[in-house]
């Protein structure tokens, strides 16, 4: 954002504040913390913003959650681990041959018109209730988006590119290397975008399964004896995660797509 | 002791010799039964209007479609210089050059390449921050690095500005001299034919309609062109007085007068 020049410091400090993006949710903060000060609303309907960063330091400290965010980032780490694997591998495989997209492209067709949660009875019974079933959830879940993005992104590739790069006397091998998976590359960035959204949901939903350990253990235990405290540390956390993931693939995207020319230098 | 022993005959065989070409898409004849040599270095000018076939024989020439059953001999080592310069996006200037070039020297024949088009300071840039001129520059060291016997130019000054085509045309020819490979170039711009070419050939309707061969030299063409000029226009299906293009527009305006 660029601010014009202004003809009075003052004003022009003013109208800053007015429209930083900082200003609403510092208001709906300040209102809240009010608000519970004030007991209009009890600590168990929503604890104060006060409370809530006083129990995450204490939890801190303790190592309570350090510990349990472990487990959690474990759970969605191996998750997408599988999920992208195999979303990856399925693509190349449909993507690369008429043959292959025969064979797979229809299985994940059926695969995405069953919701990931409505399998979660069935990975149970299979795979009981402990880390095995919510890893394979996670898994389960981020390997479609992987899959269609970098499928579609290997079939959206440039034909003019194919044409000229063939004309030279690349081999089949030599335009998957050079033409085909460069050209793919951004799409699959975007399969791996919606991936992390969908895997901390997916976390979420497999930590309500009767887990020990875990950011969604922690927020059952809070439910049971009404500690909204902790519920609001943890949405912080996953919230947390949430903001982290998207880090990682900008970090990811600055890197790989250089070649790319930055709309804002433009 | 066989004749063909003799250099003089060996350079006679033609780098391009296409016999009774037909191609059909559908009911459509796009070609049709097209005989074509372009000799050892020769620099051969192809005009016509969109839809004449132009592309088609182009790519067959380019062995970008397959010509099977088809009287086509096309030498293995050609390069193409294509409208839209093509580069890859993701490669810098000299990977783009060096493309499909063994790994070893690929570097050092890239910056040599792009040293013979005066872009060696564009070596490491991204494709998509050069000018237009420049990426077609680039396709140019790109196609000239494999040392092509056959050179193909499909439009590839058509999207650049005149005083940028004009620079582009020495360079081409300056180029053209010192590597000796055979050219077809692709074009709508009749001037340009006539400036570059040995040979002009105008396509219609998937048949060769009209070829005109240039024995003036490069550089003292606009006396020795007036009536050719309009014959390869009249071909094209545009009525010009002969002259140049600075006396086209008069030439109409003194007939409406009449």
């Amino acid at each position: 954002m660029v601010d014009l020049p202004s003809s009075s410091p003052l004003r022009s400090g003013t109208r800053r504040v007015a429209r930083s993006r900082l200003l609403t949710p510092l208001l709906l903060l300040a209102s809240w913390e009010l608000a519970s000060r004030a007991g209009l609303i009890p600590q168990h309907v929503l604890a104060a913003p006060s409370a809530v960063f006083a129990t995450m330091l204490g939890m801190i400290a303790s190592g309570e959650l350090p510990a349990n965010l472990l487990v959690s980032f474990r759970r969605v780490a191996l998750g997408l681990a599988f999920g992208f694997g195999t979303g990856v591998v399925l693509a190349l495989i449909a993507g690369l041959s008429r043959a292959g997209e025969a064979w797979v492209d229809p299985l994940l067709q059926i695969k995405r018109a069953i919701p990931v949660v409505a399998l979660a009875p069935l990975f149970i019974v299979w795979f009981g209730i402990g880390e095995t079933t919510k890893v394979a959830l996670i898994a389960f879940a981020t390997l479609f988006p992987v899959y269609l993005n970098l499928y579609n992104g290997i079939r959206g590739v440039d034909r003019r590119l194919l044409d000229a790069a063939s004309s030279f006397g690349l081999d089949r091998w030599q335009l998957i290397v050079h033409v085909i998976l460069p050209g793919a590359l951004p799409s699959l960035l975007v399969g791996l975008r919606y991936a992390l959204t969908i895997a901390i949901v997916m976390l979420v939903i497999a930590e309500q399964i009767n887990a020990s350990a875990g950011l969604g253990f922690l927020v059952n235990n809070a439910r049971d004896f009404m500690r909204t405290d902790i519920i609001v540390v943890c949405l912080m956390v996953y919230a947390l995660l949430g903001l982290g993931a998207d880090l990682i693939v900008r970090t990811l995207e600055d890197r790989a797509l250089a070649w790319r020319p930055k709309l804002v230098e433009a | 002791m066989s004749v063909t022993m003799f250099p003089t005959v060996r350079d006679a065989a033609p780098v391009v010799r296409l016999r009774g070409l037909t191609r059909r898409f559908g009911t459509n004849t796009i070609l049709h039964q097209l005989d074509l040599d372009v000799a050892r270095g020769e620099f051969v000018a192809l005009l016509g209007h969109s839809g004449s076939g132009k592309t088609t024989l182009l790519r067959t020439l380019a062995g970008l479609d397959a010509a099977e059953g088809q009287d086509v001999a096309i030498p293995s080592a050609r390069a193409v210089v294509f409208q839209d310069a093509r580069l890859l996006p993701w490669k810098k200037v000299w990977a783009n050059v060096a493309l499909g070039l063994p790994r070893a020297a690929a570097r050092a024949r890239a910056d040599v390449a792009l040293a013979e088009v005066a872009l060696s300071h564009r070596a490491d840039a991204w494709p998509l921050t050069l000018s237009g001129g420049e990426a077609q520059r680039t396709a140019l060291a790109r196609a000239l690095v494999r040392e092509p016997q056959l050179l193909l130019l499909d439009e590839p000054f058509a999207a650049l500005d005149a005083l940028t085509r004009m620079r582009m045309h020495e360079l081409v020819f300056k180029l053209w001299r010192t590597h000796r490979p055979a050219v077809l170039i692709v074009t709508h711009d009749v001037d340009e034919a006539i400036a570059l070419a040995d040979r002009v050939l105008v396509l219609d309707r998937g048949r060769i309609a009209l070829e005109e061969r240039i024995a003036a030299e490069r550089g003292q063409r606009s006396g020795a062109v007036r009536e050719l000029r309009r014959r390869l226009l009249a071909a094209l299906g545009v009525e010009a007085a002969s002259g140049s293009y600075a006396d086209a527009v008069a030439g109409h305006v003194a007939e409406a007068a009449e």
